[in-house]
């Protein structure tokens, strides 16, 4: 093969003084960036495969190591960049087509950050979450038209499946194949203390974790894998996957080396054997066909599990949107362009998609016009970073929040975005069981808890200083937005003032 | 056995009340059924349900080892993700047939139309046989991963071919065997032709023999040596397409 162009991403620096040579980096690091020699009793490092992924920086005793952005300049252009040229170098070696992981990283917009919450001053006062009672509790399920009571005020309607969460917050898809047994257990095990959800994703669910299933959300792709009648009545909800926020209009794609001996067992797929859910699925060309699916689902669970059909938040998501609940959804998860994944190819995660922010906000306002909000919970996902963007998209409208780029955090993901190697050194985007050990569920599902625990407490304070004392009553809610660096049709969009107004 | 009159009965009712009686009878007729859905979906072993008329889309969706025989056409998506089981069907079917089934057989005695057996499975021994008397429409078992497709094209007219195009487009598993040996077929490129074995034989034997008599068909003309077996070229077809960045 001819030269590799390509120079190295990060720089490894070893302080002489501080190392004490104790070669914990040599093992920790799976890309095998340091390598230890001793003959000359020497660790050097191959800056060219590091991934920045801080996970021998973290480990090192003597806080001996920084990684930093490799030095090398091209010449300045504001073009022609030092990404985009080795992006060509990469594909003109290669030929092939450039894949990445995790969410968008381009600088386009953040609404979030463009949105500010308001708060009460004098005339109306605020209440202090400490004393007072506040509730974050959200039930996720199409809703009845009206309610009827007898005399008695029994509730004589019959209501819809509902899942109850008690923060408006679960963990977003993430397949056992793209992560680790050892991160699955983690989200389950913090779902089922927390009283929320987490999300087989589209690879079936382990035996093991069937014991999670009032917390679960299992996931049905185009590619059903591990997808029986006994999985779709183990959780407390199903999910139709249609598309994904890092890759609308392209499906999943685990290759066959992921695929050993339990995630063969949990997608009933054979060992080694690739697992390949197109984007399309084969029988869905219309709303009516979604509707034969939803129903199908509805009909092999007796009726008993809300069923949530998820997209990618693209250019008519609006429309879509409402077509969705008319096929009798009951939940829509719209999914961002900054969402995260496993892999995508790097064209279609940067270019292809809409903001989250607006997608919601449309979706919410049409959904009202149309008078069918009520039979349809909204949840959003595609890169919610703090508590702070959980209550502003309650403002505009969402019922709850998918979060997966934050819970992989939680447990030690550094955004490195090398997920699609599968030598996560953090034990998340991996199958390699030396690496998969390294993250503990018993005790790493604690970060996970903690996490929501602190945004459910910020949450608390944020309605709290609105004036609000339940989360259902900020839900679209826009007077509490004002925008900010935001033009006239983004405010229109937004539903939303701008600050001073 | 009991019989249930589906005539204008919903489709809902009409599945919760065969799932009330498969409580004491396994054995259920079905009749006057004119396209309600979703019938023996989920249904477990021992259940045999006789149905007459025209089932709707989505019959034995999610299946689960019961076995239903329909004396009358199937419609779409017959054997959706279904895990185990048999369906016999005495008519044609139309399109996405055994979409993603993963185990059980189904029987057609006459034509099946687009993309049927698309994304098949197989896992251990649970290998999903679909096997139709006549032809089949384009994208015959697209993204194809495990089980077998058996097309007898019986009765085709002159010059009419026995599936469409595209067929195994996407294969990464599972076996497609056509009656004939002209190779005019349009593959698609991740299924290639192979050689048939003598196992092939006796595979395509039992099951065409559970054919010729749940049909009552003599099939003895069959040169079952002839037949056209295509497999996938590799159960990783895209593994070098990408290059992570
Ligand atoms: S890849 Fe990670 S562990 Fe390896 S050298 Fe780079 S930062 Fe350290
Ligand atoms: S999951 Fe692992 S490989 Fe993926 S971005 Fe995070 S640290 Fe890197």
């Amino acid at each position: 093969m001819s030269l590799d162009f390509n120079s190295p991403a990060f720089e490894v620096i070893r302080n002489e003084k501080k190392c004490i040579q104790c070669k914990v980096c040599v093992r920790q690091c799976s890309n095998k960036v340091h390598s230890y020699d001793d003959e000359d009793n020497v660790i050097y490092s191959d800056d060219i495969k590091c991934v920045n992924c801080h996970r021998c920086v973290v480990l090192c005793p003597t806080r001996a190591l920084v990684i930093k952005k490799y030095p090398l300049e091209f010449r300045e252009n504001a073009n022609w960049t030092g990404a985009v040229l080795d992006e060509i170098y990469k594909q003109s070696q290669t030929g092939g087509v450039l894949l990445s992981s995790m969410g968008n990283p381009k600088s386009f917009p953040i609404y979030w950050d463009k949105m500010l919450l308001n708060a009460s001053q004098v005339t109306n006062p605020s209440i202090d979450p400490l004393r007072e009672p506040m509730e974050t509790k959200v039930m996720i399920g199409r809703k009845p038209e009206k309610l009827e009571f007898d005399a008695k005020g029994k509730l004589l309607t019959k209501m819809p499946p509902q899942v109850e969460l008690s923060v408006p917050i679960m963990f977003s898809a993430m397949s056992y194949g793209s992560i680790s047994r050892n991160a699955h257990e983690s989200l389950a095990k913090a779902a089922t203390e927390l009283g929320i959800c987490y999300n087989t994703g589209e690879g079936g669910l382990n035996r093991d974790f069937y014991k999670y299933g009032k917390n679960t959300i299992v996931q049905v792709a185009s590619g059903r894998f591990g997808v029986h009648k006994e999985y779709l009545n183990a959780g407390a909800a199903i999910e139709i996957k249609i598309g994904q926020g890092a890759k609308p209009g392209i499906g999943g794609h685990l290759p066959g080396r992921k695929v050993g001996e339990d995630v063969s067992a949990t997608r009933m797929i054979p060992v080694g054997s690739d697992a390949i859910s197109p984007a399309p699925h084969h029988d869905i060309y219309s709303i009516e066909d979604l509707r034969q699916l939803i129903f199908s689902l509805k009909e092999a669970t007796n009726y008993g599990k809300p069923v949530f059909v998820k997209i990618a938040a693209v250019h008519n998501s609006a429309a879509i949107a409402s077509g969705i609940v008319r096929a009798g959804a009951d939940a829509i998860v719209i999914d961002g362009f900054r969402g995260g994944t496993g892999a995508a190819p790097t064209r279609v995660r940067d270019n292809v998609g809409i903001p989250i922010e607006l997608a919601l906000a449309a979706i919410d306002q049409r959904l009202r016009e149309e008078e069918i909000r009520n039979e349809v919970s909204l949840i959003i996902a595609g890169s919610i970073r703090n508590s702070a963007d959980v209550v502003k998209a309650v403002a505009l409208g969402a019922d709850a929040v998918y979060i997966g780029s934050a819970a992989v955090a939680a447990l030690g993901c550094h955004l490195c975005r090398s997920c699609s190697t599968g030598k996560c050194n953090w034990g998340i985007a991996t199958q390699e069981p030396e690496l998969v050990k390294r993250l503990n569920p018993d005790i790493m599902y604690k970060r996970l808890v903690n996490l929501i625990s602190a945004w459910n407490h910020e949450i608390q304070e944020l309605l709290g200083g609105m004036g609000i004392n339940a989360i259902d009553s900020l839900r679209g809610n826009r007077l509490m937005l004002r925008g900010i660096d935001l033009n006239e049709k983004e405010l229109e969009i937004l539903g939303i003032k701008y600050a001073g107004e | 056995m009991k019989t249930i009159d589906a005539l204008n009965v919903y489709y809902r009712d009409l599945n919760s009340s065969i799932d009330e009686v498969v409580k004491t009878d396994k054995t259920i007729n079905l009749k006057n059924v004119f396209g309600q859905r979703y019938i023996g979906r989920g249904l477990p072993e021992n259940v045999k349900l006789k149905i007459y008329g025209t089932p709707g889309n989505d019959m034995a969706a999610y299946m689960d080892g019961a076995e239903l025989e329909i004396f009358g056409n199937g419609q779409d998506a017959v054997g959706n993700t279904m895990n185990c089981g048999r369906v016999i069907v005495h008519g044609s079917c139309g399109d996405t047939l055994g979409y993603a089934m993963r185990g059980g057989e189904i029987y057609v005695e006459g034509d099946v139309g687009y993309r049927v057996g698309i994304h098949m499975k197989e896992y251990k021994e649970m290998k999903p046989i679909i096997v139709a008397g006549g032809k089949a429409g384009e994208f015959l078992g697209e993204y194809m991963a495990g089980g077998a497709i058996i097309l007898l094209g019986l009765n085709l007219s002159k010059g009419e071919n026995i599936t469409g195009r595209f067929c195994g487009t996407g294969m990464h598993g599972g076996v497609i065997y056509l009656n004939g040996n002209e190779d005019k077929y349009k593959f698609g490129k991740e299924a290639v032709k192979v050689d048939i074995t003598n196992e092939d034989i006796l595979f395509l034997k039992k099951h065409i023999g559970f054919y010729e008599k749940t049909f009552q068909k003599d099939l003895n003309h069959l040169k079952l040596e002839s037949f056209s077996k295509y497999a996938a070229v590799n159960k990783n077809p895209y593994s070098n397409m990408y290059c992570t960045y």
